[in-house]
């Protein structure tokens, strides 16, 4: 079943460029959502049946796909913001950011120094790509929740690379990281809501200013 | 090859572009909840502007005469070497993916210098889009096409092209997957589909293509509309390559094949149409990027 594996691999990555290049946060969690289940499959497509897989991929689904994206699109429902604030490099240079990240990505993949069953498969640069297009989100988006995208972004990309050790992974270490992510989510909802409150916008780049906002 | 197949080839090419026109044109139309043109009100356009004579501006020269004459040309033979369905194209040596990539080039200087022959600023404008986006398109269909001749071995249109089918989608699924979207993107742009360009908008300001041939008149215009028609057939069967590589090897259901699929991919073309808005002028240039980095991830993914 490797094979789909790898088509699914690919869809992460567009979903990447997709995540990188939007300029509407709705969409991008909507991305990353159908990213979540993408990456949530590819255990169950990978390794042999097990209910220990069963169980993970389910909870995977469950937290990436369906409550996490719900939890950001209800935090935009309700902090209304509609001005368009550039990333720092344009979104065009988000995207070849991304490119760069990519190539950058498959060249350190070919260089590590994997087990043989593990060198072939898409994976690890695909893992490797999704780690750095999170953090070229993180890095330029200025609005906090698109900030927030780019860290779920990272998260897949780390989750994807602990495929490669799910068979030894229990249950309770993944349930562990989900259950951080979703704090870790709460947190940031919560500090958008003050950022909101605070600045009548979410844009990141005035808690660097000193004086408060005329 | 078989005289039968040659002879099909030529009046498909002949025949069938108008009718993906009218295909999605009724696809959007039922989608509007309209009735519609007719499906064939392509060829009736065509037949009618053919009848009428032609005004040119005293300041046009003959390249802007020769404009219309030569896009149709090039894309006619760029038609001749491009294989519909599981068949070989009447012409195929090695290389002729160049030359087929440098022939749309070709046709789409002289649409631009009989635009820019005219001196209107309209035309102009649209001249400038038309070029600066296929400076972005371009690339794209280079990178396809280096990917595919990766993977088939082969240096010719017809065997890289032919090479691909479902087996390749078992083996290297994702990087087919990859070009199957930027392919998606080049179609649209270079036809001027929604969302890169409205071939029904009535704005000189926002308009693309279509500036470039608000002079022409009678026969010269029904050469332009003609010529779109084919290109977005000629493309339609690049992309169906790529996209829907059954195979029957049955020849004469292989040629039923590709008319359904050429036809499914118009009412996709048609759907997209509508559900979609175009694009800001602005954002188009990024979406062809967009394009560019999928290609090469693609590319990428066949090196490995």
């Amino acid at each position: 079943m490797n094979f789909v594996a790898d088509q699914f691999l690919a869809i992460v990555l567009l979903i990447n460029i997709v995540i990188l290049g939007t300029r509407r946060i709705d969409i991008a969690i909507r991305a990353i959502s159908i990213q979540g289940i993408f990456i949530g499959l590819v255990p169950i497509l990978m390794h042999n049946f097990s209910y220990h897989l069963l169980a993970m991929t389910l909870l995977v689904l469950a937290v990436k796909a369906i409550f996490i994206p719900w939890l950001l699109l209800r935090a935009t429902r309700k902090v209304h913001f509609t001005e368009d604030v550039r990333p720092l490099f344009g979104y065009s240079g988000n995207i070849i950011a991304c490119a760069l990240t990519t190539v950058l990505a498959f060249a350190i993949a070919t260089h590590l120094p994997l087990t043989t069953a593990h060198q072939g498969l898409l994976i690890v640069p695909v893992s490797l790509a999704t780690i750095l297009a999170g953090a070229i989100n993180l890095g330029t988006r200025r609005k906090a929740i698109d900030q927030v995208v780019g860290y779920l972004l990272l998260e897949n990309g780390i989750f994807l690379f602990g495929l490669l050790l799910t068979e030894t992974m229990p249950l309770m270490v993944e349930a562990g990281a989900l259950l951080d992510l979703i704090a870790g989510i709460f947190v940031m909802g919560i500090i958008i809501n003050h950022i909101n409150r605070e600045f009548s916008s979410i844009d990141t780049s005035h808690m660097t200013a000193l004086r408060e906002p005329e | 090859m078989l005289l039968a197949d040659f002879l099909i080839h030529l009046l498909l090419v002949a025949i069938m572009p108008p009718l993906l026109f009218g295909i999605i044109n009724r696809t959007k139309a039922l989608i509007a909840g309209r009735t519609g043109p007719p499906l064939l009100q392509t060829y009736y356009d065509l037949y009618r502007l053919l009848r009428k004579g032609t005004v040119f501006s005293k300041t046009t020269t003959w390249v802007f005469k020769a404009g219309p004459i030569v896009t149709l040309a090039t894309l006619l033979i760029a038609s001749l070497l491009i294989p519909l369905g599981n068949h070989h194209p009447p012409v195929s040596f090695n290389g002729d993916m160049i030359l087929f990539a440098y022939l749309l080039a070709l046709g789409r200087f002289f649409t631009t210098i009989a635009a820019l022959d005219t001196g209107s600023c309209f035309e102009w404008m649209g001249s400038v889009r038309e070029v600066s986006f296929s400076c972005l398109a371009e690339p794209v269909v280079f990178i396809v096409l280096l990917s595919l001749s990766r993977l088939s071995g082969s240096l010719s249109l017809s065997g890289l092209l032919t090479y691909s089918s479902a087996m390749l989608w078992m083996t290297s699924g994702a990087a087919m997957i990859m070009l199957v979207a930027s392919l998606f993107f080049i179609l649209l742009a270079e036809n001027c589909r929604i969302p890169f360009d409205d071939p029904n908008t009535h704005l000189e300001l926002t308009m693309i293509h279509e500036v470039m041939a608000l002079d022409h008149s009678g026969p010269a215009y029904g050469m332009i509309i003609y010529g779109a028609t084919l290109k977005l057939f000629i493309l339609g069967a690049f992309f169906l390559h790529v996209a829907l590589p059954l195979r029957i090897s049955n020849g004469y259901l292989d040629w039923l094949f590709f008319m359904g699929s050429i036809i499914l991919l118009s009412v996709v073309v048609g759907l997209v149409e509508s559900c979609m808005a175009r694009f800001r002028m602005t954002r188009v240039p990024q979406m062809l990027l967009s394009a560019c980095v999928l290609s090469t991830f693609a590319m990428i993914l066949v090196l490995r």
